[in-house]
């Protein structure tokens, strides 16, 4: 059963007195939700590479270890990906939290079923693959916690959130990507980052 | 660490190292891998070196978008794979290109000189098209003692042109693949 929290709601909740946390979405509603609440340097919402997300917020994780990262996707990406699942829980970034926002529908397309409608378990096989930290979360109380955790776990953690079908307005991010890329590598690395 | 780095088949022990050090002196230090024979040297001296983090994948095209968060986060990486992976990450190569991300691929090669295994040639002979198709710069290097030199030169350009450059490491360069004792 898909949930009844607010997608973009949960996401503001997560987002609140974020510091100084990396953001990267995957394509399609997170990126629009992200965008809806926020254009900051340290954003990075993927428009496409469908399947990437977990992968490219674990690169940041590495790279960045004093910093923590936070990757929202959403249950159709994370299927396509499942092997990036294995691959950050071997590689056991502390710093990096995924957050599934699951409605259980390929949204961008149609919101045909994805496997999650059929009880595909995705926090399940987060565990499977060795995530010290998983949680679904099917109630607001549970979200604060949520956000906490995402700051201070030794990670890596993976949480998925049932939400609601909402037919909620696409809000773009940036197009491009190399003002994406830039924005973020001089907030990171400071100005002279763009002359590297 | 079971084993040591070793002098594995053909000239891959050998050229392993100089390659080796000339990822560490152009500043790499993220490999990312699906293991490989022809690549074995290469991962072993990573998994050993305490200044490498050496990350094993589940599928290549993971290898694409960890290295690209990789370099938004300051740090240059490497990725090691077969012919075959390149087809796993074609799509996910848009990620380079769209946002100018430098990556340097190290690719051994199947499906050419000597090749036993005709399930290897489609994506073999396909390799250097679907990158050039993807936007990535493709080098050939079949000369071990030009080799490390060829690596050098693709990581110089990767990384000052924004790019992601493959260097083809040919199947006369690695020694083809015999299987049963049969050559």
């Amino acid at each position: 059963m898909s949930g009844v929290l607010d997608r973009r709601a949960v996401m503001g909740q997560l987002l609140e007195e974020r510091g100084d946390l990396i953001v990267t979405t995957g394509l399609g509603a997170t990126a629009w939700d992200l965008a809806s609440l926020s254009d900051s340097p340290l954003d990075f919402p993927l428009w496409g590479a469908m399947g990437g997300a977990v992968m490219f917020g674990l690169g940041l994780a590495l790279a960045q270890p004093e910093r923590r990262v936070l990757v929202f996707t959403g249950d159709g990406e994370a299927l396509m990906g499942l092997g990036a699942f294995s691959t950050a829980s071997v590689a056991r970034p502390g710093n990096l939290s995924v957050v599934v926002l699951d409605n259980e529908r390929y949204g961008e397309t149609g919101a045909q079923r994805t496997h999650t409608a059929s009880g595909v378990d995705l926090e399940a096989v987060a565990r499977a693959c060795g995530f010290p930290h998983t949680v679904t979360v099917t109630a607001q109380e549970q979200v604060a916690a949520l956000r906490q955790s995402i700051h201070t776990a030794d990670g890596p953690l993976l949480a998925v959130v049932k939400v609601a079908r909402t037919p909620d307005p696409m809000t773009l991010p940036p197009r491009d990507g190399t003002y994406l890329k830039n924005r973020m590598r001089a907030a990171l690395l400071g100005p002279a980052a763009i002359f590297e | 660490m079971s084993e040591p780095v070793s002098t594995f088949q053909n000239p891959a022990g050998v050229w392993s190292a100089a390659v080796y050090d000339v990822l560490k002196a152009g500043n790499v230090r993220l490999m990312s891998f699906v293991p490989d024979g022809g690549h074995r040297g290469l991962i072993e001296q990573g998994q050993l070196d305490p200044e490498m983090q050496a990350i094993t994948l589940s599928t290549e095209e993971e290898g694409i978008a960890l290295s690209a968060g990789a370099w938004v986060g300051g740090q240059r990486s490497v990725l090691l794979m077969q012919s075959s992976g390149v087809g796993n990450c074609i799509n996910m190569l848009s990620l380079l290109k769209t946002c100018q991300i430098p990556l340097l691929m190290l690719v051994t090669m199947r499906g050419e000189w000597a090749e036993f295994n005709p399930w290897q040639v489609p994506m073999g002979q396909a390799t250097p098209k679907v990158l050039e198709a993807m936007g990535v710069l493709v080098q050939r290097s079949d000369d071990p003692a030009t080799l490390a030199g060829d690596v050098d030169a693709a990581l110089r350009l990767a990384y000052s042109t924004y790019s992601p450059v493959a260097v083809l490491l040919s199947q006369k360069l690695l020694g083809a693949k015999a299987f049963g004792g049969k050559k």
